[in-house]
């Protein structure tokens, strides 16, 4: 595709993608989700012949494709974000012990400050109790050199490697030199069960050879020139590796850095070489204590998350702040902040979105509503307001069988799953569902993609990650062949059969599968129909049709007995006649031409 | 000169505005434009959100050596606003006295801020007004660019007008900002992108600035002096317990009590807006209100 010797700008996902690719990866496969999306997207563009990319349906399933190609003896790579790791530990868990035939990397991006996620868990941890070699690059360029690398470490040391990206580097755009394509010669499957099958006798062998593999890895480490040991100021010596490295430079570019290429498993040595060449050593690590809390359990006496938060998103300030409380900075003189004011704009669902009518009618019913993790999850928020739990991907069927269980709850019980969610995890719950016989009606908002991470395709769409055509899941026959008998599909902008059918299924007794059918209205093709307008000679300001949330609805200056009357902006406007068909006094109509 | 004693610190630029106008598109053209002239950038955005109509913000950092991709608090050199209050939001972001601000007095509601739903309510977007904000900036341009591009024929190239503004804030030739703009603009709409930019540069150029409230959110023309008062009353013997006020209450205060009967059970969310006594199919249900409505409506 592109040759040697080229500097381009590259986010760290688009240099991440390359570095697997230049690495010779022969396949890789993710589930989307915010901020790793982009690597398999990136990865697409190279050509088919090179790589084989999927989309799987969740994390572990997009391991274990991984770790399969790695059994057949090629370089293989899985991305996922940080809760996706969760999904797939139970894989990585074994795979540690298993080792690799070909070099097998997994890319894990955190996302501090919790732009976009349900926590800001710290993969680093999960790397430590994998025993799993943790990469942390600071910019683009090392993104690309430590994913290259990460392959080449894998298979000397037969571990999975773990390259850890956060929201910022992933998101960050800057010039990098790329290198060319050198794939590996093919190794071919192993057949050897001792190393291959974790049964306990064989498991039992592995576990002594992870001890004494982290000790290498550590030794490999102490000496390994990715460290960047910048000695400079005596007085104050920082350790850190990442993203924070690089604001260490800009906050307190006078103090020697210890930055580390990993941060699992630690070079002892070395941190103890440089924690005598200063007088006072900081750790300044992103979120939780994962390095400071081993340099101190090898009895090395160091300064961290006594000044540095374990919370939220490093930046400039923050570090900056921290080494004024530390008394290694003056502080800066305060500058009154102009007094401005900015109204709240929260994320909102799109105008047209389907989901805003599933959200009304769901309303309706006065139900409890377990909810589920998409661009619906904003039903929880002003002015739909009608989702009571989230928890992590799949949860919302569960919950409601448990909500059903525990006896407590008087109205109707309804979990809402995205169609992308219910295939990455919801079928094992909505087969317990029909076992345990629980009393709920489960709604799948079924929009034709994986909306919430920018439109990528799954099973349901019929499409691939390379935009070709496969084989499609049938919701509809999937649900009845999990033993559910109440099924109905129908169409998210028609509002009485919604309301009607929601109904219906929230009266029947057993599992109830509602499919709520609508295109999402921006991906993958953005839909725009003939704008609508308010009549408003007609209109009562009533306002109802405002409770969608539209974007495109807002107030007119007219009034109606102190009431605003509403007004619809033709260029948001998409035609889905939803507010049309609530509005109570028909005055909602095409637009004039 | 020693490079390493004497790099000058980088130059930060701020690109704010909402989901869906263009920041993203306004950085890289910015960071396409220093990398072709040599220069170290690092371009840092937080999308995921930024397709849902929140608010959205790019960080474009320049010079010899850069290294943190976020601009320190307060160290931006020039601030962008595709938005003006979201212009506002960031304000505090611009260095004080050397500090450039360059918005588009477009004004985008949030549905959010049509939430008070009760008679005489006021919208919940009401920033502050350019004059008042430039006079405290100092060093600042307040222009309709969204106005200036619909002139041109297509509102969404107010953000390349924005950028004709920034590029009279920044030392680089205008040919190379205009060869960038034709490289990454689609093909079909390279000649408007180009007139939006130079229609951009000439408004800083010739020194206009804004007529006084160019744009005014709606909602702010309702004065009301008194808080109004309104209440339900519910005639129980008519109420055969259909529901349709229950389901149909925007604010959710209705519910049948334990002898079937409409009853209100959040009176504080009621915003007397009347849809349950228009749709009550027997009259059990009429708003009172204490105002005269002629006064009310206009």
């Amino acid at each position: 595709m592109e040759s040697a010797d080229q500097a381009r700008p590259l986010t760290g996902n688009e240099a991440i993608a390359r570095g697997a690719w230049e690495a010779g990866v022969r396949v890789a496969a993710a589930y989307p989700g915010t901020p790793s999306t982009e690597i398999l997207e990136s990865l697409a563009r190279y050509p088919a012949e090179d790589i084989h990319a999927q989309w799987s349906t969740n994390e572990k399933v997009a391991l274990d494709v991984a770790i399969g190609a790695s059994f057949a003896g090629v370089r293989a790579m899985a991305s996922m974000k940080h809760v996706g790791l969760n999904v797939a530990a139970d894989a990585l868990m074994s795979l540690t012990y298993i080792g690799v035939n070909g070099g097998l990397v997994i890319v894990v991006c955190d996302d501090p400050g919790i732009h976009s996620s349900q926590n800001e868990q710290d993969t680093r941890l999960l790397c430590r109790m994998a025993m799993v070699p943790c990469l942390e690059p600071s910019d683009a360029q090392e993104a690309l050199d430590m994913t290259r690398f990460a392959f080449e470490l894998s298979e000397r040391f037969d571990t999975p490697v773990i390259v850890r990206s956060t929201t910022r580097l992933s998101h960050t755009r800057s010039v990098v030199a790329l290198g060319t394509r050198e794939v590996p010669t093919g190794r071919g499957f192993r057949e050897d069960p001792k190393k291959n099958v974790m049964i306990p006798a064989h498991a039992r062998l592995k576990h002594p050879q992870l001890i004494e593999r982290e000790r290498r890895l550590s030794d490999f480490f102490a000496s390994s020139e990715r460290n960047r040991w910048e000695k400079a100021d005596r007085a104050i010596g920082v350790i850190t590796a990442g993203t924070p490295y690089t604001y260490i430079k800009e906050v307190l570019p006078t103090a020697s850095v210890l930055k580390l290429a990993a941060s699992y498993p630690l070079p002892i040595e070395l941190i103890q070489a440089f924690c005598q060449s200063v007088e006072r050593v900081f750790v300044v690590e992103e979120l939780e204590p994962a390095i400071e809390t081993e340099i101190r359990a090898a009895g090395i006496d160091v300064f961290g998350k006594a000044f540095f938060p374990r919370t939220g998103e490093f930046s400039p300030e923050v570090v900056r702040e921290a080494f004024e409380n530390a008394g290694v900075l003056a502080p800066r003189a305060k500058v009154a902040p102009w007094p401005v004011q900015s109204p709240a704009r929260p994320p909102v669902l799109c105008p047209g979105c389907p989901h805003t009518m599933s959200y009304m009618a769901i309303r309706a019913l006065n139900a409890r509503v377990a909810g589920d993790i998409g661009c619906y999850t904003l039903a929880t928020i002003e002015p739909l307001r009608s989702i009571d739990t989230c928890v992590s991907m799949g949860s919302s069927i569960a919950n409601a069988v448990g909500i059903a269980k525990a006896g407590t709850e008087t109205k109707p019980i309804i979990a809402t799953i995205g169609d992308s969610t219910f295939l990455h995890a919801g079928i094992p719950p909505l087969i317990d569902a029909v076992y345990n016989d629980a009393n709920i009606t489960v709604i799948i908002l079924d929009n034709h993609i994986t909306a919430m991470t920018g439109g990528q395709h799954h099973p349901g769409t019929g499409l691939t990650l390379r935009g070709e055509t496969a084989n499609r899941i049938d919701f509809e026959q999937m649900v009845r062949a999990c033993g559910v008998t109440w099924v109905r599909r129908i169409d998210s902008y028609d509002v009485a059969e919604m309301y009607q059918t929601f109904r219906e299924a929230a009266s029947f007794k057993g599992v109830s599968v509602v499919i709520s059918d609508r295109p999402c209205v921006i991906d993958p093709v953005r839909i725009k129909g003939p704008a609508l307008a308010v009549n408003s000679d007609g209109c009562t300001a009533c306002q109802s049709c405002m409770n969608l949330g539209c974007p495109a609805l807002g107030w007119d200056d007219g009034l109606y007995d102190g009431h605003h009357k509403v007004k619809i902006d033709a260029a948001l406007c998409i035609g889905c006649t939803l507010c049309a068909q609530i509005c109570g006094s028909d005055c909602i109509q095409p637009a004039a031409r | 000169m020693t490079q390493t004693s004497a790099i000058a610190p980088p130059t930060n630029v701020l690109i704010v505005g909402v989901g869906g106008q263009g920041v993203i598109m306004v950085s890289k053209v910015l960071a396409a434009l220093c990398q072709r002239h040599g220069l170290q950038v690092k371009q840092s955005e937080v999308h995921g959100m930024a397709k849902r109509g929140g608010s959205v913000f790019s960080h474009v950092r320049f010079g010899e050596q850069v290294w943190s991709p976020i601009i320190p608090f307060g160290d931006a050199d020039i601030l962008v606003a595709l938005e003006w209050a979201e212009g506002l939001r960031w304000l505090n972001c611009l260095k004080r006295d050397t500090g450039t601000f360059i918005a588009d007095t477009q004004q985008i509601v949030p549905p959010v801020a049509f939430r008070d739903r009760r008679r005489g309510a006021r919208s919940g977007y009401a920033p502050a007004s350019p004059a008042a904000i430039l006079e405290m900036v100092g060093n600042g341009f307040a222009l309709d660019a969204t106005q200036i591009a619909t002139g041109l024929g297509n509102a969404r190239f107010a953000n390349t007008v924005l950028l004709g503004a920034l590029s009279t804030a920044l030392p680089f030739p205008v040919d190379g900002w205009t060869s960038v703009l034709k490289d990454m603009v689609p093909a079909a709409t390279v000649t408007p992108n180009l007139q939006a930019f130079r229609a951009g540069r000439d408004w800083v150029e010739s020194g206009s600035r804004p007529a006084e409230e160019t744009a005014r959110p709606a909602g702010e023309g309702v004065a009301v002096t008194a808080a109004l008062t309104h209440r339900l009353e519910i005639t129980e013997a008519w109420c055969k317990g259909c529901d349709i006020c229950v389901k149909m209450c925007p604010e959710r205060c209705l519910r049948l009590n334990a002898r079937r009967v409409a009853e209100v059970a959040n009176p504080a969310a009621c915003t007397a807006c009347r849809r349950c006594e228009w749709l009550c199919p027997d009259f059990a249900i009429r708003v009172l209100t204490d105002a005269p409505l002629a006064a009310a409506a206009q």
